[in-house]
C-alpha cells in the first residue's frame, strides 16, 4: 500500500511541471500565438528559482523568482512576434536555444551546489489519515497551484467574458479586430502568462523535483508540454489527463531501470519522447477533431491595418 | 508607455534586405559588450579575445572551416525546408543517425579496406540521415502530425541510441572499458586538404559544393521554384498541380542527407571514432546559420563561418577569461533575435508611438534607436 501511494506520489511530482506549462501555453495558444520558447522559459525559470532560492536561502523566494524570470523572459518573444511581427515559429525556437545558453551561463557556480527545497504540506490530522490522506494534503505547494491553475483556466476560458474575447482573438484575429477587440494586449497578456507559468514549471523542477541545478535539466519537458496541448485539443482537463500519463510515463521507466529490467536503459530513458510521437500521431490522425479545435489563426502573425 | 507600429512598405525594401544580416549582427556586438561588462570584463579585451584571436593564424583558420562544414552542410538543408514553410527542427538527430550509418563499415567490418570503404560511408550516412528525416515527413504526410514536435522528439531518442551503442554493442573491447567505438582505419577517415597546414578535412569541401548545388536547384531550377510557391503559398502550388506531400518529403529527405552527411564526415574528419557526444549542438546552431544567411545558400556559407567563429571564441574566453563557453550559446541566440528583428524592416517601417511622450521627444527618442526608421 506505501508502495502504491509512494509511486502515486512521484507521479504527480512529475506531471506537476508537464502541467503548468502546458496550461500555460494552452492560453496562449488559445490566443492564437504559438510560443514554441516553452523549454527556454522553463530552464531559466529553473535556474532564476534555484538561483534566488540559494542565495536568500528562501525557497519560497525562488519560486517568486523562477515566476519573474519566466514572465520576462517571454516578454523578449512578445515584442518579437506581436510588435515586431517576426515569425513565430523562428522566434519561439530561438527563445529556447537563447535560454539553455543563458541559463547554462548564469548557473556555472550553481552546478553541484545544495538547494533549497519547497516543504510539502502538513495539517496535523489531515495529512496522517492513512493513505489519503498523503495524496491530497501532504503535497508540495505547486501541486496544488496545478490543480487549482487548471480549474481557474477552464473556469476563465469557458465561463468569462474576457476569456471567450480571449478565444474569439485566436480564431480570427482580423473580426476580433474589426469588432474593436485590442487583438494585440490581449495576446501580449496571455504571452506573459504563459511565460510565467512556463517559469513556474521551471521553478518547481529545480525547486521541489530535484533541488539542485543541472544544466538541461528540463529535458524536453518543454517540449513535451507544448506536444500536450495538441494532445488536449486545447482543453484544460484533458492537459491534465495528459500531463498525469506523461508523468506515468517517465517515473514507470525509472522504477524499470532500478528494478533492473533487462532492458537498455537509454531505451527506457527515450520512452517518454517516442511516447509523444506516438500520442501526437493517434490524436493528428482524426483529421476532423484536430480542424475543429485547432485556433484557426494559430501562429499567423498580425498586423492591425488602421 | 511606447507603442510600435507597423506600416508595410509597398514593396520589399531590397536595401534592409541586404543590411539585415549587418544590422543584426552589429546590435548583437553592442548586446555582447553590455554582457561582458555585466562581468566585469572590458569588452574590447573580450572581443579581441573572441574574435580575432581564433583567427589570427593558419591552423585556426583550419578549426574555422572544421567548425563551419557541418553548420553549413545542414543549414543549406534546411534553408530549403524552411522556404517551403516546412519546419524541420530534428537536425540534430538526423546528423547522429548519419553518423552511426556511415560507422557500420569501419565499425563493423574494420577489415574492409581499400578506395570505397569512404564514399560507401558517406553514401551511407547521407541514408541514415534521409532515413531518420522521412520518420517525421511520414507521420506529417500520411498523419498530418507536426513536423516540429516529431523531428524535435526524434533529436532524444537519437542521442540516447547513439549513447546505447558506444556503450553496449559497438563499443572497442579494448578501450579500457571507455564508452567509445575503435579508432577509424585510414581507408575509413575523411583526409585533410592541406595536412602541413592544419587539420581541415574534406568536409568544407563538401559543404562548399552542397551550397552551390543547392543554390541553383533553387535558383535556376523548376524544383526550386516549386519550394518557394508552396512555401508563399500553398493554395497557388495546388493550383499549379505541385503536391505539397511530395514536397515534405523532397524538403525532409534532402535536409536529413546533408545533416546525415555532416554527421559521417565529422565523424570520420574531425572525431575519428564515435562517442557518447559527438555534436556541440550543430543540428540546432544551423537553424540560426539557416536564417542568418536568409535562406540563401551562398549567403549561408558566410553566416557558417561567422558561427563557426562563436564557438571558437567561446572556447577562447573560457581559457583565457575563466567565462563559461556557454557564452557561445548566448551569442548564437541574440544573433537569431536580432536577424528575425531586423528581418521585419525588410516588409514593414516602424513607427514608435510616444503616448505619454509629447511629439517632439518621440521624434527625439526614435533618432536614438538605431534598429527604428523613422516614417514621418
Amino acid at each position: 500500500m506505501d508502495i502504491t501511494v509512494n509511486i502515486l506520489l512521484t507521479i504527480a511530482t512529475a506531471a506537476t511541471p508537464l502541467l503548468i506549462a502546458a496550461i500555460g501555453e494552452l492560453v496562449v495558444e488559445r490566443s492564437g500565438v504559438l510560443n514554441l520558447g516553452v523549454e527556454g522559459m522553463m530552464i531559466m525559470g529553473a535556474v532564476a528559482g534555484f538561483g534566488a532560492g540559494y542565495l536568500t536561502g528562501s525557497p519560497w523566494i525562488g519560486l517568486l523568482a523562477a515566476i519573474a524570470m519566466g514572465a520576462l523572459f517571454s516578454l523578449l518573444f512578445a515584442v518579437m512576434t506581436l510588435s515586431l511581427a517576426t515569425n513565430q515559429v523562428a522566434t519561439g525556437l530561438s527563445l529556447t536555444l537563447l535560454g539553455l545558453g543563458l541559463s547554462g551561463m548564469m548557473g556555472t557556480s550553481f552546478v553541484g551546489q545544495p538547494g533549497e527545497r519547497l516543504p510539502n504540506l502538513y495539517i496535523p490530522v489531515l495529512t496522517d489519515i492513512p493513505v489519503v490522506g498523503k495524496l491530497l494534503f501532504g503535497q508540495d505547494p505547486i501541486f496544488y497551484i496545478s490543480i487549482a491553475l487548471t480549474a481557474a483556466v477552464t473556469w476563465f476560458l469557458f465561463r468569462t467574458r474576457t476569456g471567450l474575447t480571449l478565444r474569439s482573438i485566436g480564431d480570427s484575429h482580423t473580426s476580433a479586430h474589426a469588432l474593436g477587440i485590442k487583438v494585440i494586449r490581449y495576446r501580449y497578456l496571455a504571452v506573459i502568462f504563459g511565460g510565467a507559468c512556463a517559469g513556474l514549471a521551471g521553478g518547481h523542477l529545480s525547486l521541489v523535483y530535484t533541488p539542485q541545478w543541472v544544466e538541461n535539466m528540463s529535458a524536453g519537458r518543454g517540449w513535451i508540454a507544448l506536444a500536450l496541448v495538441v494532445f488536449a485539443s486545447w482543453r484544460p482537463w484533458r492537459v491534465l489527463a495528459g500531463a498525469y500519463i506523461f508523468g506515468a510515463v517517465w517515473i514507470g521507466q525509472l522504477h524499470a531501470q532500478a528494478f533492473g529490467i533487462p532492458v537498455p536503459s537509454q531505451m527506457l530513458s527515450s520512452l517518454p519522447y517516442l511516447a509523444t510521437v506516438v500520442v501526437l500521431v493517434l490524436i493528428s490522425r482524426n483529421k476532423r477533431l484536430t480542424m475543429m479545435n485547432t485556433p484557426a489563426s494559430l501562429g499567423q502573425p498580425f498586423v492591425p491595418d488602421r | 508607455m511606447m507603442r510600435l507600429e507597423l506600416v508595410k512598405r509597398p514593396q520589399r525594401s531590397a536595401l534592409f534586405s541586404m543590411l539585415s544580416p549587418f544590422i543584426a549582427f552589429a546590435l548583437t556586438i553592442i548586446a555582447g559588450a553590455i554582457m561582458f561588462g555585466l562581468l566585469g570584463v572590458n569588452p574590447l579585451n573580450a572581443f579581441r579575445i573572441y574574435f580575432i584571436e581564433p583567427v589570427s593564424q593558419v591552423w585556426q583558420l583550419h578549426e574555422l572551416a572544421i567548425k563551419a562544414a557541418p553548420l553549413i552542410l545542414i543549414a543549406v538543408g534546411l534553408s530549403v525546408c524552411y522556404k517551403a514553410n516546412i519546419w524541420n527542427i530534428g537536425a540534430e538527430g538526423q546528423f547522429i543517425f548519419g553518423a552511426i550509418f556511415g560507422s557500420i563499415i569501419p565499425v563493423l567490418f574494420p577489415q574492409f579496406d581499400g578506395p570505397l570503404v569512404l564514399p560507401l560511408m558517406l553514401l551511407l550516412g547521407m541514408v541514415g540521415g534521409a532515413a531518420y528525416a522521412a520518420i517525421p515527413a511520414l507521420l506529417k504526410t500520411r498523419f498530418s502530425t507536426n513536423e516540429i514536435l516529431t523531428s524535435l522528439m526524434l533529436v532524444y531518442v537519437a542521442q540516447l541510441f547513439l549513447d546505447w551503442l558506444v556503450r553496449g554493442p559497438w563499443r572497442d573491447p579494448q578501450g579500457h572499458g571507455f564508452p567509445q567505438t575503435i579508432q577509424f582505419s585510414d581507408a575509413a577517415t575523411l583526409p585533410q586538404l592541406m595536412p602541413d597546414a592544419g587539420r581541415a578535412n574534406w568536409g568544407f569541401v563538401f559543404a562548399l559544393v552542397a551550397a552551390v548545388l543547392v543554390w541553383i536547384l533553387m535558383g535556376r531550377m523548376l524544383k526550386g521554384f516549386e519550394v518557394r510557391v508552396l512555401g508563399s503559398s500553398p493554395r497557388a502550388g495546388r493550383f499549379a498541380g505541385f503536391g505539397l506531400n511530395r514536397m515534405v518529403f523532397f524538403a525532409f529527405l534532402l535536409s536529413g542527407a546533408l545533416a546525415g552527411l555532416a554527421g559521417i564526415s565529422e565523424v570520420s574528419g574531425a572525431i575519428g571514432q564515435l562517442q557518447p557526444v559527438i555534436s556541440p549542438g550543430y543540428g540546432f546552431t544551423a537553424i540560426i546559420v539557416a536564417f542568418l544567411g536568409r535562406l540563401n545558400p551562398l549567403g549561408i556559407i558566410a553566416a557558417g563561418l561567422v558561427l563557426a567563429l562563436t564557438y571558437l571564441g567561446g572556447e577562447a574566453v573560457q581559457s583565457a577569461l575563466g567565462i563559461s563557453d556557454k557564452v557561445a550559446r548566448v551569442f548564437q541566440g541574440m544573433l537569431l533575435f536580432f536577424v528575425l528583428g531586423c528581418d521585419t524592416l525588410i516588409h514593414y517601417r516602424i513607427r514608435v508611438i510616444g503616448l505619454a511622450l509629447t511629439k517632439k521627444e518621440g521624434a527625439g527618442k526614435l533618432e536614438a534607436a538605431p534598429k527604428l526608421k523613422e516614417a514621418r
